[in-house]
């Protein structure tokens, strides 16, 4: 099956929640620790979640991101060189055809794009897609 | 699968074969002053397919003289490697002798004397030669052109790249990509690929608004040659909307996406394709990693970094073929496809000497009629220059080198900023300037020559910006090009250290004072990417410059201090 973006956007939408975040503490490791409070600081695996976003940004303020977690029943995306790094978490459940969703960031800087997936059994993986922020120049 | 093992044995055994009948003769064909077109087109047919690959010809219909670069640094893993190795040390690797006609077309060193003995090279008259020999060895051959074919000159400009599209519909192509193209506009490059009597290839040419691929611009394209089925991925240049003014078509979006070419190979070998070629314009070095990233391609024909190699580079098991740029070379892939694999290759990259190659003479009809209307215009002497005049290299050119001046002085400033192109032919010394030679390596949709004033701290943020385009070590992040040109500046550059920290000593040149990051300083450039850039266009700017010269001379430039090779 080929998902097209239509198809993804409107499925995500569907699975979607605002994430409501309260006051963040001003650190360098924001990002840590809201995935910490997700997490409970359980161990970060890695496998099935993926991250695909452009090695450098067309343009930073709208940056097309997808996220994709076969196994997954959440996912959530942070960026982690932005003031506020939480973007959005998914919810899966048991009729998503697809454990992926794709949406755009906007993006302060070059970055890393993180992602947290927590899986069926409980568990959590994490990946993350580092993208340039550049002003542009000249080609060959 | 065909194991690595036995593809290199296959290729080394193939390209051998070349090597002895092929490239390393020239030499001594021409100490006995016996270089003959025959000798250039001389090719044992091999196995059942033949692909003919052209890139980069940024309109040069006529022949021109191209120096290479002497300075082409490698970062990270490509430190060393070809074709990040010039000069002596190039012909050196390759086994090529002083003062043979390979020297004069790969490598740079005594330019100017050889350019004097060897003539000038290129020309879409002779390259049609080139073609149709090849043609009449293998009818079927799968002509491929890697794009930037329709940007960089004069009458190209003026009938926004009617005369190269005219030309090359000539030469009958089966497929082609695309970079510089876009700068005419996304209408004007829809009204051209809606009727083109091709396959416009793009696999990472999506639609930017959805993110979804382009309806105009296919991924590939299935061809059935020799008994088998090949199929040809395009892959276009995947910055352009950083590297350009993506205002200029904002209907597209890019990107390497190799995670899409993986799924366009899968689909095309599920279609029973036998062999995967990629025609890019991803650059040399990023095409090298996209080989060992996505499985299953063949062959990659490469383009952008207008780099030029007597052999293919294996990566993986995929080879990989630059073909040089302006017209300079075609190559030839002979590929033998069998039980549903490549099993061998033979290449050649052909020179085109223009003194050596006879003329298509229905091809240079037509290109003396595209440009006809142009000629007085462009025939006009504007200067001579005594210096040979070029571009390609790391940090400076002799071309940019005389735009940068022209700038400071016709636009009263005190840096100027050229950018980093590797396009446009060289003069050699005793050569008239033309304004056809100045639109040469000028020409392009948004030339506007702007003057404003900058910060210290902003220039410094530019040129680390621009370096990590080119020194970053992951070929992903490159761009391609060089490192943008500076004028009434010196800095230091450490090509090893990462962005932010790798330029320092920045200098204002006319009075030797250290680069103040909270000054303002006066700075006149062209080329930039933003909308609504005001100034004069950048070849009336030289050409008032050469003009009150009459004969340039260019001074070596040692403005630019690089360490951390």
């Amino acid at each position: 099956m080929q998902l097209t973006r239509r198809d993804l956007l409107a499925m995500a939408s569907a699975g979607m929640a605002a994430t409501a975040f309260g006051a963040l503490p001003a650190l360098a490791s924001m990002t840590d620790d809201e995935i910490a409070k997700i997490t409970g600081g359980a161990e970060l695996g890695e496998g099935a979640l993926t991250v695909t976003a452009p090695e450098i940004a067309e343009n930073g303020n709208t940056v097309p991101i997808e996220v994709s977690a076969p196994g997954a029943v959440m996912v959530a995306v942070f960026a982690d060189g932005n003031p506020t790094p939480a973007v959005v978490s998914f919810k899966f459940g048991p009729l998503n055809p697809s454990h992926a969703a794709a949406t755009r960031v906007r993006l302060a800087k070059t970055q890393n794009v993180v992602a947290i997936a927590q899986m069926e059994d409980g568990s959590f993986q994490k990946a993350q897609a580092n993208v340039k922020v550049t002003i542009g120049g000249c080609g060959g | 699968m065909i194991s690595r093992r036995d593809f290199l044995q296959v290729g080394m055994a193939a390209s051998a074969l070349v090597g002895a009948s092929g490239f390393g003769n020239w030499a001594r064909l021409a100490a006995q002053q016996r270089l003959t077109q025959d000798q250039l087109l001389q090719f044992d047919t091999f196995g059942n397919v033949s692909l003919i690959h052209i890139t980069d010809i940024h309109a040069q219909l006529k022949p021109i003289y191209f120096r290479e670069p002497s300075v082409n640094i490698g970062v990270g893993g490509n430190k060393g490697a070809v074709p990040h190795i010039t000069g002596a040390d190039f012909r050196k690797a390759y086994g090529i002798e002083d003062g043979s006609p390979s020297h004069y077309a790969l490598s740079s060193g005594d330019f100017s004397a050889l350019a004097q003995g060897y003539g000038r090279v290129g020309g879409l008259d002779r390259v049609a030669t080139v073609i149709n020999a090849i043609r009449a060895d293998r009818p079927d051959a799968i002509l491929l052109d890697g794009g930037d074919t329709w940007h960089g000159s004069y009458s190209c400009y003026h009938t926004q790249g009617q005369d190269m599209v005219n030309v090359m519909n000539a030469l009958k192509p089966d497929a082609m990509t695309f970079h510089w193209e876009f700068t005419l506009g996304s209408d004007r490059v829809n009204e051209i690929v809606e009727n083109l009597p091709f396959a416009a290839l793009g696999q990472n040419i999506f639609d930017a608004e959805w993110d979804e691929p382009s309806e105009l611009f296919p991924p590939y394209k299935m061809f059935e040659r020799g008994g088998t089925k090949i199929a040809v991925i395009g892959q276009a240049f995947p910055y352009m909307p950083i590297a350009n003014p993506g205002w200029m078509f904002p209907e597209y979006a890019f990107g390497i996406r190799d995670e899409n070419m993986q799924m366009m190979v899968d689909e095309v070998r599920a279609k029973g394709a036998e062999c995967v070629v990629v025609l890019s314009h991803n650059g040399f070095d990023v095409d090298k990693k996209m080989a060992t990233v996505v499985n299953g391609i063949d062959v990659i024909l490469s383009g952008h970094t207008h780099d030029a190699l007597p052999e293919p580079v294996v990566a993986g098991s995929t080879i990989v073929l630059p073909s040089g740029s302006n017209g300079k070379f075609v190559s030839r892939v002979d590929l033998d496809i069998r039980d549903g694999k490549m099993m061998g290759y033979r290449t050649k990259l052909i020179p085109i000497f223009s003194d050596v190659i006879t003329p298509d003479a229905e091809v240079s009809a037509l290109i003396d009629a595209q440009r006809a209307p142009f000629e007085t215009d462009m025939a006009e002497v504007i200067g001579k220059t005594d210096s040979t005049l070029y571009r390609r290299g790391n940090f400076n050119g002799t071309w940019d080198d005389l735009i940068c001046d022209a700038l400071l002085s016709e636009r009263d400033a005190e840096i100027a900023m050229s950018p980093g192109v590797r396009w446009g032919p060289s003069l050699i010394p005793g050569q008239e300037i033309t304004r056809e030679d100045i639109w040469n390596v000028t020409s392009m949709t948004y030339p506007e020559a702007y003057r404003t004033e900058m910060t210290g701290e902003f220039i410094k943020v530019i040129l680390e910006d621009v370096a990590d385009n080119i020194f970053n070590p992951d070929p992903y992040y490159q761009q391609g090009g060089d490192m943008v040109r500076t004028g009434g500046l010196g800095y230091r550059i450490d090509v090893s250290k990462p962005q932010g920290s790798r330029i320092s000593d920045m200098t204002l040149l006319s009075t030797g004072e250290t680069i103040d990051p909270a000054r303002a300083y006066v700075v006149a450039g062209w080329a930039s990417v933003n909308e609504g850039t005001e100034g004069p266009p950048i070849w009336d700017v030289v050409e008032s410059h050469i003009r009150k010269q009459g004969t340039v001379t260019v001074q070596e430039n040692n403005s630019v201090d690089v360490v951390g090779v």
